[in-house]
């Protein structure tokens, strides 16, 4: 294998499991490390910095960070890092003195932003303080898109979401509720805009065309539709046998609601067995603690009815057979049976829907009727116009769609000043050392064996009073000290020099997990099968380093399972290992409108 | 020395021997030794070994002087037994404990100090006695805990860090131990643990007494340069002579030796070990032959390495003395103390 390129930044970033996974690149061992100093506002300000509603996210967030958590590997539970965010958020004080600030004057260019969900606020947090005049339209009567009308509010209080959103809006924006854009060419006709982003999600739910559907309608209810009904208090009971059809996190929201709106027997009505859910697994938890039951292989059928109101639902019962690679089959029904019920909801999709987006305005249209998006730059295939979260590729999540406001951000800067949209800003990294003094370092380096600790719940018997009252207490003072020492400080790296090494095996004896090796170069899939311990993890790195000085062999270190705690730079002699912070420095709209203000960050 | 112990967090697939242990069972407490040293290396090597051995470790003897090296019991297999003697008393104090349970493996760890100068009359006589174990000397040519002043076993014209080059011959302890009739003789050196590991296993088994002479670098008072028992120096100079594979009791010799360069000697308890000759001529089963290639390779300035000298046949000193095969210390007390009567009996015959 060639020596590993350490200098470019995304090697010691893929280090970073967590950051490397999150769409927005939260910096994560650090904001974890602010918290255990007790610095909960600066935790939330670095939050902030990538990915905007840290107290939103860190409730909801689907949080792709932790499954790929190296703690999860070395032991079975991740660290847990969106609650933790919310610790940050929970204990942080008032932060808005530390806000950008848009500048005395605008710079006279104006952005038309389409919905006021995740993606949309992003924009004008990233583009308001450039001196953007930035307009929101939106068709509903509140802000917030999804975020407010799907996600139930035992899970994310108003209040969480009017403060972070209320950060962004007080930069200056101007709002336009109950303002349903209905074609966009009326808009870009107007000649008002310098340019448009559109932020307009998936908002159409799936349909279920079977049998009764039409007569049933009254008792038969599209998911995201309902919720957002719920969240406005359209809708205030339900009945008391409800059936969710599908298996997906807004299953698992409805069949929660339900249970507050007058229900005391919901089913989810699972088509395949445990294991091919699309729910995520803590929502499932969630869930099944309050005592909704999860049936599976079950597949609908038919609505029944009798006297013209539903009274049931026909599923066939189906049988799956799973191969060896863990792909299940298309299954084979085996039986039949009927539930009874009040009211079905259903909540097996949502796809994106333009009927407001002519198809002549040069915006093309791809085989599944979306707008083709350039993944880059956000902007489809008409000039100024951009597009972000949901709307772009289909429904994602929340920190997918802060990911692309702020790609979509930078874009409109760029596009606004005449710029090359695709001549962006790298990524940065910047490595310090974190040596103190011949055994301390700048970070907690020892090895917590502590548990994933539990997120405390209301009980059972309060919670479902009232639909306000949130389920999760948020992790208290002791939780929080604990839980932020089992974070694995990732970010910092082991940083090898080749040429000091004299090959005395320190580092390999005292190494607890077995991640170094001193051995004859070769192939790669031939040397991770002759290290300290095999590397079968083919998505974790092998470090390699150039030639050793004394016997030519190198140095190999397998990322996967270091648990950074640096005894490997502590038993050194030499001084060829060392424990060095990286930090990703990840391009801004403000930071390619101010070039300086990237050099100071990078110190 | 580090400020935190080595976590107790492990690799998930860590493999297990028979006694369903890890190595990370067989770890001790944290080496307070300088970062580097050559003994932590030797220390990981007698983990491996012993763990391969599958040796419950209540069934190990850790035995020792005074010295940096001789601290290092300490840093492995700590649900074992072990005594740290006085300087140079290793010997004795095992003799006196093989004596009394010869069930235990005993495993000395000493010093080229330890050994070769305040040691060495004991060093002579625990080889005459052939006493059953795996001695080790962990071999940096200096004293490493007194700061470094020349030992016994630094070479002619090696520099010390501040200060004269040395005048004195040194006493080689592997020329020594063949002289004095050691029946299991062998050199390694702390950075080839894969030459290293199957050494010591062979020690260990062996019956009878197994030198091991291990080149370990003190990296805060000798491996600088001008000085031969630096890392740097033993990589330059030594040659791997005759390497040896171990090979337990039920296990069949599966390797391809090539023609000529392969000897299996068989152990007493049924182990095997095989020597990977380097060179074909060199026959480990003669002690003359042993000496002169040795006295050789020193005027050249070559570091030998691998299993130099085996004597299968020598009996060990339970063997000698003619002493009861069970373990003195299993003995009850009547069975082993006959009584005054017997005793004034005994006595009688010498009136
Ligand atoms: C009776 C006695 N004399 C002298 C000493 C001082 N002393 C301590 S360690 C040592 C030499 C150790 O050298 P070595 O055995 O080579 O061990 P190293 O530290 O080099 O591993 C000496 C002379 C002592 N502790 N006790
Ligand atoms: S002084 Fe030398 S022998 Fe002693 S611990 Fe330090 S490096 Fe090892
Ligand atoms: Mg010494």
């Amino acid at each position: 294998m060639k020596p590993t390129d350490v200098s470019k930044p995304d090697y010691f970033h893929k280090v970073v499991d967590c950051q490397w996974a999150c769409p927005a690149h939260t910096d994560v061992p650090e904001y974890i490390r602010l918290i255990a100093q007790g610095r909960f506002s600066d935790a939330y300000m670095l939050n902030r910095e990538s990915n905007v509603f840290p107290g939103i996210l860190g409730r909801v967030c689907d949080r792709p960070c932790e499954p790929a958590c190296r703690r999860g590997r070395v032991e079975d539970k991740p660290v847990a890092i969106c609650r933790l965010k919310r610790v940050a958020a929970d204990h942080r004080d008032d932060i808005r003195e530390r806000l950008p600030r848009p500048p005395a004057r605008t710079n006279g260019k104006k952005i038309a932003l389409i919905g006021a969900g995740c993606a949309s606020l992003t924009v004008a947090n990233d583009l308001l303080p450039l001196g953007y005049e930035v307009t929101i339209f939106e068709a509903l009567k509140d802000t917030g898109g999804l975020m407010r009308t799907n996600i139930p509010r035992f899970r994310l209080p108003p209040k969480v979401l009017d403060e972070e959103i209320g950060y962004i809006l007080d930069m200056g924006a101007e709002l336009k509720l109950n303002h349903r854009i209905d074609s966009l060419k009326a808009l870009l006709d107007s000649g008002e805009f310098d340019a448009v982003f559109v932020g307009t999600g998936a908002p159409r739910g799936k349909e279920l065309d079977l049998p009764g559907r039409q007569e049933a309608d009254a008792n038969v209810h599209i998911g995201i539709d309902w919720l957002e009904s719920v969240a406005f208090e359209h809708i205030e009971r339900i009945g008391e046998k409800v059936l969710i059809i599908g298996v997906g996190n807004t299953a698992m929201d409805c069949c929660r609601t339900s249970l507050r709106l007058g229900a005391n027997d919901v089913k989810v009505m699972a088509r395949k067995p445990r294991g091919f859910f699309k729910a995520s697994d803590w929502e499932l938890e969630d869930a099944e603690e309050e005592n909704v039951e999860i049936v599976v292989n079950h597949s609908p059928k038919a609505f029944v009815l009798e006297d013209g109101k539903l009274v049931g639902m026909t599923f066939e019962v189906m049988e799956y057979k799973v191969d060896e690679r863990g792909r299940i089959d298309r299954g084979t029904v085996v039986g039949e049976t009927t539930l009874p019920c009040d009211d079905v909801i259903l909540a097996i999709g949502q796809e994106n829907a333009f009927p407001w987006i002519e198809r002549d305005i040069g915006i093309e249209f791809n085989e599944w009727d979306c707008p083709v998006v350039d993944e880059t730059t956000m902007m489809c295939t008409r000039e100024g116009v951009f597009f972000g979260g949901d709307s772009a590729f289909g429904p994602k999540n929340i920190i997918w769609a802060v990911a692309h406001g702020h790609e979509a951000a930078i874009s409109i800067h760029k596009y606004v000043s005449g710029e090359d949209l695709r001549d962006r800003l790298p990524h940065g990294m910047n490595l310090s050392t974190t040596k103190m003094g011949m055994h301390e370092w700048s970070y907690s380096n020892n090895y917590d064996p502590s548990e994933r600790r539990l997120m405390p719940h209301v009980d059972l018997r309060e919670r479902f009073k009232n639909i306000d009252i949130e389920v999760e207490l948020g992790f208290t003072a002791d939780q929080a000290i604990q839980e932020v020492e089992r974070c694995l400080n990732c970010d910092i790296q082991t940083v090898f020099e080749a040429k000091l090494c004299i090959e005395c095996d320190a580092c390999i004896d005292i190494c607890p997990v077995d991640c170094l090796t001193i051995t004859a170069n070769g192939p790669e899939d031939e040397l991770r099968g002759r290290l300290s311990a095999p590397a079968e993890n083919l998505e974790q790195a092998l470090y390699v380093s150039e030639e050793l000085p004394q016997t030519q062999r190198v140095m190999v270190k397998d990322e996967d399972l270091c648990v950074h705690c640096g005894l490997c730079a502590e038993r050194c002699p030499t001084g060829a290992w060392d424990m060095q912070k990286s930090r990703l420095l990840i391009p801004y709209a403000a930071d390619e409108a101010e070039p300086e203000r990237r050099r100071a960050r990078a110190g | 020395m580090s400020f935190i112990p080595k976590p107790k967090v492990t690799h998930p697939k860590l493999p297990r021997n028979a006694l369903g242990l890890t190595e990370r069972d067989y770890e001790g407490g944290v080496s307070t030794l300088c970062a580097g040293c050559g003994h932590d290396s030797i220390t990981a090597a007698l983990i491996q070994a012993v763990f391969e051995l599958d040796i419950p470790p209540h069934m190990l003897g850790k035995m020792s002087g005074i010295g940096c090296s001789s601290k290092t019991p300490a840093y492995f297999v700590s649900q074992s037994h072990g005594f740290n003697s006085v300087h140079g008393r290793m010997p004795s104090v095992t003799t006196g404990a093989n004596a009394a349970n010869n069930e235990l493996i005993y495993i000395g760890v000493s010093g080229d100090g330890d050994s070769l100068s305040i040691g060495m009359g004991q060093f002579a006589h625990v080889i005459r006695r052939n006493l059953n174990m795996c001695y080790i000397i962990e071999n940096n040519g200096v004293y490493g805990l007194t700061k470094g002043q020349y030992s016994a076993s630094a070479d002619v014209g090696s520099k010390a860090k501040k200060g004269p080059a040395n005048r004195q011959m040194p006493i080689d302890p592997v020329s020594t131990a063949i002289g004095l009739g050691a029946t299991y003789i062998a050199r390694g050196f702390s950075g080839d643990k894969k030459q290293l590991v199957p050494l010591i296993k062979g020690a260990i088994m062996h019956k009878g007494f197994a030198l091991l002479d291990i080149i370990s670098p003190c990296v805060t008072f000798n491996d600088h340069e001008g000085s031969t028992k630096s890392y740097a120096h033993t990589r330059q100079f030594y040659h791997h002579v005759i390497d040896a594979d171990f090979i337990p009791p039920a296990e069949e010799i599966v390797a391809d030796y090539e023609e000529g360069g392969a000897m299996p000697v068989e152990l007493h308890d049924g182990s095997k070990i095989v020597f990977r000759k380097v060179d074909k001529h060199y026959d480990p089963t003669s002690r003359a032959a042993a000496f002169s290639f040795l006295r050789d390779s020193i005027r050249a300035g070559e570091i030998i390495t691998g299993l130099l000298y085996i004597d299968e046949e020598t009996g060990d000193m339970h063997d000698l003395s003619g002493s009861v095969d069970r373990p003195l210390a299993k003995i009850p007390y009547e069975e082993l103390n006959p009584g005054r009567e017997t005793l004034s009996k005994v006595m009688q015959r010498y009136r």
